[in-house]
């Protein structure tokens, strides 16, 4: 068969091109300064919130704030317990959920077979994540306090938290799952592998960049709940050991951030805290990006 | 589907047609300065016989250059390697007519000797050498099995002239050189109709993949 | 013989996708599998092993006979199978580990953890599979970091650590240029002195350079299997013919 080559000549009409030119030429103007502003506007923002929280913020960040507890006596605010508690809630919900979630996501992923199940379960996660945390506090009020009994706490805060990241831990695991190519599968069940010795020692090891992004992102979100916590841990502001806290009222720095603010008006300590969170959440999301690439790569 | 390649093999077959038709040619000229008894009648034969080398050298290269590009398998390798062995049978058998004509120039050859089947054997090597040719571009086995068992018949010509050889020279005073040329003339074609069995028996080859056990 | 196909029959679905297949390996050869895309031959190549299992589509009938046993009797256990019919991939690929943790993987799954026995293992399978000059001042390196060509002869030193009878390649050379190609050829030839070689290849030339045997499936039935000279000289069926000479459809 033979190929025939097809030429085909424009021919413009030379009186219309100026004023197309010209159209097109504002045209494009107006959109890209459209485009340009609202980068502006969006950053602007951005930098002078940062700006705003830090330079309110900082000078009333002190040592003696950061490693004390408030005191009526000596009418000092000290943030140390909900430092403290913070830590404590990031373990506890994160002991819980990593096995929960990274478990889910493995059998969704490499064991169940019934297709419809998994889009079902799938769409349920998507879906969660969209909800209000305050609606979670709600839920973990009325079951880990109301039906299990719980007090308000750490452990009642901590089983809320897991509700509200296990799905984002579930979906990250398994979009890193999915993005492992099936060739290292099978290349391990043809030297004789079983299936969780392939998933162990081939499938969640590649899956660690995934699996490691997904808990820094998952800390992030524990560090800036609030509205969860309200409900369920509590306001406590006092120091307690771990175990002790774990059915004590313990503020987490979010909340504590609202009763200094909203109950005493204590608007600069409110801005330290702030401060804190906000240098919290940048470092967090540096380390996601870092570890991300760095399991990457290898 | 491979087009190019099938064209290619079609234009090896006329190749070979052509080939075949000079060598058949070459014997029939030292044919007629033989059974005419003129010398001058194959004239022309140096020539062919330089054609027909020439033929030769074209025609393996050209299967050299198929085996290389198109790494031909099955019926088409058998195909192009039964080619590049039939050129060397052909080859000789343009040879064999060319040492009959050198033959005849010598003029040793004056009497008259029709009672030799001489006439019937060179209708028999023309007619296998164009049959296997033939067959050969047709693909047919039959024709090629015939062309083999046809060299019956040039075998027992062959017999015949040396019988009568022996007698004429029991009976009548000769000149032993003209016993001698006519003998090798027969010879040489009883030895065309052996290259013919052996081109007829590459037919085979490349038809059915079996090397004939009449190949010499 | 050391493999022995009765009447095989495999289905996706409702897709009838080798049909009655019934053949024998010889041991110590190399035997390749031809035939258009589609015919079946590396859905057949992967029965062997009963890497087809893993489909839960799939459905097979019939018996395939290794060592006295049928590997499709519910007894059979597959991973042990799997031990001694390895497996080398169309696509590289090796594990996101260094060149000896891909190596001491399988010997490691099947229990071997003693570090000396372990090198010692590693060594013999990259000297087996020609690659131990490339990589021996290296091992701790990513396998990753290897080329394209150097990466598949390191999955084949990696299926053959287990120390198998059997070598099942799929497509193997077909993402590799010639000279990485050859290598590999090459390898496979010297192989078959130690173990049984049955390949999938898309490259007719490869299977006349290299194999003792050739089987030619289409649409999933095996129409024709003689050894490779015959059967690229005086192929028997029609479609053979039409199929290796390049005149198929």
């Amino acid at each position: 068969m033979s190929k025939t080559t097809a030429t085909t000549t424009i021919t413009t009409n030379s009186d219309q091109v100026p004023f197309f030119q010209v159209r097109r030429k504002l045209y494009n103007i107006i959109v890209r300064g459209f485009l340009r502003l609202t980068t502006l506007v969006t950053v602007g923002l951005l930098i002078f919130m940062i700006g705003y929280i830090l330079i309110n913020g900082l000078k009333h960040l002190t040592i003696p704030m950061l490693t004390t507890q408030s005191s009526y006596i000596e009418d000092t605010i000290g943030i140390f317990p909900n430092i403290m508690n913070t830590l404590y809630m990031i373990l506890i919900s994160m002991l819980i959920a990593l096995p929960l979630g990274i478990g889910a996501a493995v059998y969704l992923n490499e064991y169940a077979t019934n297709r419809r199940l998994v889009t079902t379960i799938e769409f349920a996660a998507e879906t969660l994540t969209g909800i209000p945390s305050i609606v979670f506090g709600l839920v973990g009020m009325l079951v880990f306090i109301h039906l299990f009994g719980l007090k308000q706490g750490v452990l009642a805060g901590s089983l809320t938290l897991v509700m509200i990241i296990l799905p984002t831990i579930i979906r990250t695991t398994q979009e890193s799952l999915k993005s492992i190519p099936d060739d290292y599968r099978h290349g391990s069940l043809a030297l004789g592998s079983g299936k969780w010795h392939m998933v162990r020692t081939v499938v969640l090891p590649s899956a660690m960049d995934g699996i490691v992004t997904g808990s820094i992102l998952a800390i992030g979100r524990i560090v800036g709940e609030s509205a969860a916590l309200l409900f369920t841990a509590g306001f406590g502001l006092r120091l307690n050991s771990l175990f002790k806290s774990l059915q004590r009222s313990s503020a987490s720095l979010t909340v504590a951030l609202y009763v200094y603010v909203s109950e005493r008006g204590e608007m600069e300590a409110g801005f330290a805290i702030a401060a804190l969170l906000m240098l919290i959440t940048l470092l967090l999301n540096f380390a996601a990006t870092y570890f991300g690439n760095k399991l990457k790569k290898r | 589907m491979r087009s190019d390649f099938d064209h290619q093999l079609n234009r090896l077959k006329q190749e070979m047609l052509a080939m075949g038709m000079h060598c058949e040619k070459a014997i029939s000229q030292a044919a007629q300065a033989l059974l005419d008894g003129n010398a001058s009648l194959s004239e022309a034969l140096p020539q062919l016989q330089e054609n027909i080398k020439h033929r030769e050298r074209e025609i393996e290269s050209s299967c050299l250059q198929l085996l290389l590009r198109q790494q031909p398998v099955a019926r088409d390798l058998r195909m192009v390697s039964a080619a590049l062995k039939m050129v060397t049978d052909l080859e000789r058998i343009g040879d064999q007519a060319g040492d009959i004509a050198e033959i005849v120039k010598m003029g040793n050859i004056r009497g008259n000797y029709t009672q030799l089947p001489l006439q019937q054997m060179v209708e028999a090597t023309i007619k296998m050498v164009n049959d296997a040719i033939d067959a050969f571009s047709n693909q047919d086995e039959a024709k090629a099995t015939a062309v083999i068992a046809y060299d019956d018949v040039v075998d027992s010509c062959f017999d015949e002239v040396k019988r009568k050889l022996v007698e004429i020279l029991k009976e009548k005073e000769v000149l032993a050189e003209e016993i001698i040329d006519l003998l090798m003339i027969a010879k040489y074609l009883e030895r065309i109709g052996d290259h013919a069995v052996n081109v007829a028996g590459w037919v085979l080859f490349s038809i059915t993949g079996q090397i004939d056990a009449n190949i010499t | 013989m050391i493999i022995n196909v009765q009447k095989l029959n495999l289905w996706y679905a409702d897709n009838h996708a080798l049909k009655d297949i019934s053949m024998d390996v010889p041991r110590n050869q190399i035997t390749a599998l031809i035939g258009p895309s589609g015919c079946g031959k590396s859905t057949f190549l992967k029965t062997l092993n009963r890497m087809q299992d893993l489909n839960p589509i799939v459905r097979i009938e019939g018996e395939v006979w290794y060592n006295g046993n049928n590997i499709y009797d519910p007894k059979m256990d597959v991973t042990d199978l799997r031990k001694h019919i390895g497996m080398v991939f169309q696509k590289a690929n090796p594990f996101p580990m260094s060149i000896y943790d891909n190596i001491a993987y399988g010997p490691r799954t099947h229990g071997i953890r003693a570090r000396a026995k372990l090198d010692a293992i590693v060594e013999k399978a990259l000297k087996d599979a020609a690659i131990w000059d490339e990589v021996k001042d290296r091992l701790r390196k990513p396998a990753l970091s290897l080329s394209g060509g150097q990466q598949q002869r390191l999955c084949i030193a990696r299926a053959l650590a287990v120390e198998p009878d059997i070598l099942l390649m799929d497509e193997a050379t077909s993402a590799l240029d010639p000279i990485s190609t050859g290598r590999i050829e090459e390898l496979v030839t010297q192989l078959k002195k130690k173990y049984t070689v049955i390949m999938v290849t898309h490259n007719m030339q490869q299977a006349v350079r290299i194999s003792d045997q050739c089987a030619f499936f289409l649409l999933g039935e095996l129409i024709e299997y003689s050894d490779t000279s015959t059967l690229f000289s005086t192929p028997t069926d029609k479609r053979t013919e039409d199929y290796i000479t390049g005149r198929f459809g």
